[in-house]
């Protein structure tokens, strides 16, 4: 059963009359938690369960279709890679870790087919550009934050970053 | 035919509204996904998901050959784009004409003659529309020549899309030669098309937009929306109609964008974006969008038309079901686009988990979101959570039911514009109603 949004005016019309200040309405897929509002008027609160009619089909192309516990499993690998950009945190005296500014897609060239914003070796100052990461369709430019050589370059071309991640290493002058 | 299986190239809200008539119509839905929306509140109110390649919209919603293998796959019958993406991608529309799957929009002639700016600037002059005064220019020599059409300060603005992309003002003639360049470099990077032409910048100007059907040959109107609350060339906050326009100039637009659209034997819903000279009381052609649009709910609110349910009849051959004279407006309605980005941080996006969700509810309100506690927002698509529409009997009180409204939506985990919208729906020259562009750059 789905409710539609007039399904729920409906409701609230004969709620709003009534002295009751909450209504759980649920099934096995669907959970909805209408409030009476201290601002005024109502809120409302859903829980979608996951699909129970998924069905299992010939895949075509790569195309496959996922089970709800796949699916989830899949999502959570997708959203936390293990990868090389998980480096940890440096120790090292005269070296200096450069962070993601926000989460995102990280890039080594300012577009496709050009060449990197910096390599191994290359000088870099405090406000050197040295990757972009690409998050929700904008551009964030990721700055050396301090003068040096890069050291090492440990996170990827188009690899998902987060701000615990090291994308590069410097070491001060 | 009738269209009983149909496949869902999209996610997030549009996923869901699109979802929503399905279900009420009785369509079987198979909703393609990327492997970061596994497990997304489309895919668990969708018949069956497929899921369609990675995380980064390039390997999967981007992909057309991976969505009409999945619609093979799954034997549907027709394709719904939603809007961004391959919404307005003549390859699809092409890839699917060839597998004999309906694709739910206009045809490929139609899709590039709108998609080319240019192009569609001369199908505008040619069904008789105002265009802001300007054309194509490829060297700074051709745009000086250009700008004794256009004044000064003009606009430069990319062939190949919108969205700000490749967009420069030049003010001073001595940088316009630079500036050129400039957006021919961030045209060529956006849209693989480095080909750009100037327009008249137009200082204090509304965007209105006019809602079109058609079925191929017939075209209707379904009124005007007003979008002219914009950060950044990206809108924030649209209603119906478009509030004190001269009844006159009102009439003129709708009848303008029927003649674009019987022009170009329009099929499916579209919009065309006009930009309204405030202090010349005229309006002028910008582009059309081939596609259902994000705005489209404050249309359906005082208009009581569903316009997935249009777009589908037309999809499957019909002639209009509604008669011009049959559209009536009633009321007027308003929606605030709730995005994940942080206010605080100069609208820095905010991707995460959502942690709560709750949304207001009631008379006159209407809420489309694919989101509800435990939500993963990715950082890969775009950061639209909710639209948050409002309708009343009259502007005023739409405004009410809004601000009341936004009190009752308390998103945590991550962060939320609603704040903003606060502000805006607060603010006496929003409230007065009939703002120019200028309004958001104006206030901050």
């Amino acid at each position: 059963m789905n409710l539609t949004n007039d399904d729920v005016q409906e409701i609230l019309r004969l709620l709003d009359a009534s002295t009751f200040d909450e209504l759980q309405l649920s099934t096995d897929r669907f959970k909805l938690t209408l409030r009476r509002s201290s601002a005024g008027g109502w809120t409302q609160e859903t829980e979608t369960a996951a699909a129970s009619r998924t069905q299992p089909g010939g895949a075509a192309n790569g195309a496959a279709t996922l089970a709800p516990q796949a699916a989830a499993a899949a999502s959570a690998a997708a959203a936390s890679p293990a990868a090389p950009g998980a480096a940890a945190a440096s120790t090292v005296e005269g070296i200096v870790d450069i962070h993601p500014p926000i989460i995102g897609t990280f890039y080594r060239a300012p577009k496709p087919g050009a060449a990197p914003f910096v390599e191994v070796g290359s000088v870099v100052e405090k406000d050197t550009i040295i990757g972009i990461v690409e998050t929700m369709k904008l551009m964030n430019s990721v700055h050396a934050g301090a003068a040096g050589v890069v050291a090492e370059i440990c996170a990827a071309n188009g690899q998902l970053v987060e701000q615990h991640h090291v994308l590069m290493r410097l070491r001060k002058p | 035919m009738i269209i009983r299986r149909l496949l869902i190239a999209n996610r997030g809200e549009i996923a869901v509204r699109i979802l929503r008539t399905c279900q009420r119509l009785g369509v079987e839905t198979v909703l393609t996904a990327s492997e970061a929306d596994l497990g997304s509140v489309p895919t668990r109110l969708a018949d069956r998901t497929i899921c369609i390649g990675a995380a980064p919209s390039s390997a999967s919603y981007l992909d057309a050959e991976a969505v009409v293998s999945a619609a093979i796959e799954s034997r549907s019958q027709a394709i719904h784009p939603g809007y961004g993406f391959l919404s307005e991608n003549a390859v699809l529309a092409r890839r699917c004409r060839e597998a004999g799957i309906v694709f739910v929009g206009p045809t490929e002639e139609q899709l590039a003659a709108v998609g080319d700016k240019l192009e569609a600037r001369r199908h505008a002059i040619a069904s008789g529309l105002p265009v802001v005064p300007g054309g194509p220019v490829s060297s700074a020599a051709e745009a000086r020549v250009r700008a004794q059409e256009t004044g000064w300060p003009l606009l430069i603005k990319a062939v190949g899309g919108g969205g700000g992309r490749g967009m420069k003002q030049v003010h001073d003639p001595a940088k316009l030669a630079e500036a050129l360049e400039l957006a021919m470099a961030e045209a060529n990077t956006a849209f693989g098309d480095a080909r750009v032409y100037v327009e008249r910048y137009v200082a204090a100007g509304r965007h209105v937009e006019v809602q079109v059907l058609g079925d191929g040959k017939d075209v209707i109107h379904l009124g005007t929306r007003d979008c002219s609350i914009q950060r950044r060339y990206q809108k924030l906050i649209e209603e119906a109609p478009a509030p004190h326009l001269e009844p006159g100039l009102r009439a003129r637009m709708h009848a303008a964008a029927v003649a674009f659209g019987r022009h170009l034997g329009y099929r499916g819903a579209g919009t065309v974006e006009f930009l309204v000279d405030t202090q010349r009381e005229e309006f002028y052609f910008l582009e059309m969008n081939a596609r259902i649009q994000v705005e489209h709910p404050v249309t359906e609110a005082i208009t009581g038309v569903d316009l997935i349910a249009e777009q589908i009849a037309i999809a499957e051959g019909r002639p209009l079901r509604l008669a011009q004279d049959r559209v009536t407006f009633t009321g007027h309605a308003i929606e605030c686009r709730i995005n994940a980005e942080d206010v605080s941080k100069d609208f820095r996006p905010s991707p995460g988990t959502v942690t709560s969700a709750v949304f207001p509810a009631g008379p006159g309100v209407r809420v489309d979101t694919h989101i509800e506690a435990g939500s993963r927002v990715p950082p890969f698509y775009d950061s639209l959570l909710a639209k948050i529409i409002s309708s009343g009997a009259d502007r005023a009180e739409a405004l009410a039911v809004l601000r009341s409204a936004l009190e009752n939506c308390r998103i945590e985990g991550v962060a939320t514009n609603v704040s903003m919208h606060a502000d805006i729906v607060a603010d006496p020259a929003f409230r007065r109603g009939g703002v120019d562009t200028a309004f958001f750059t104006g206030r901050s």
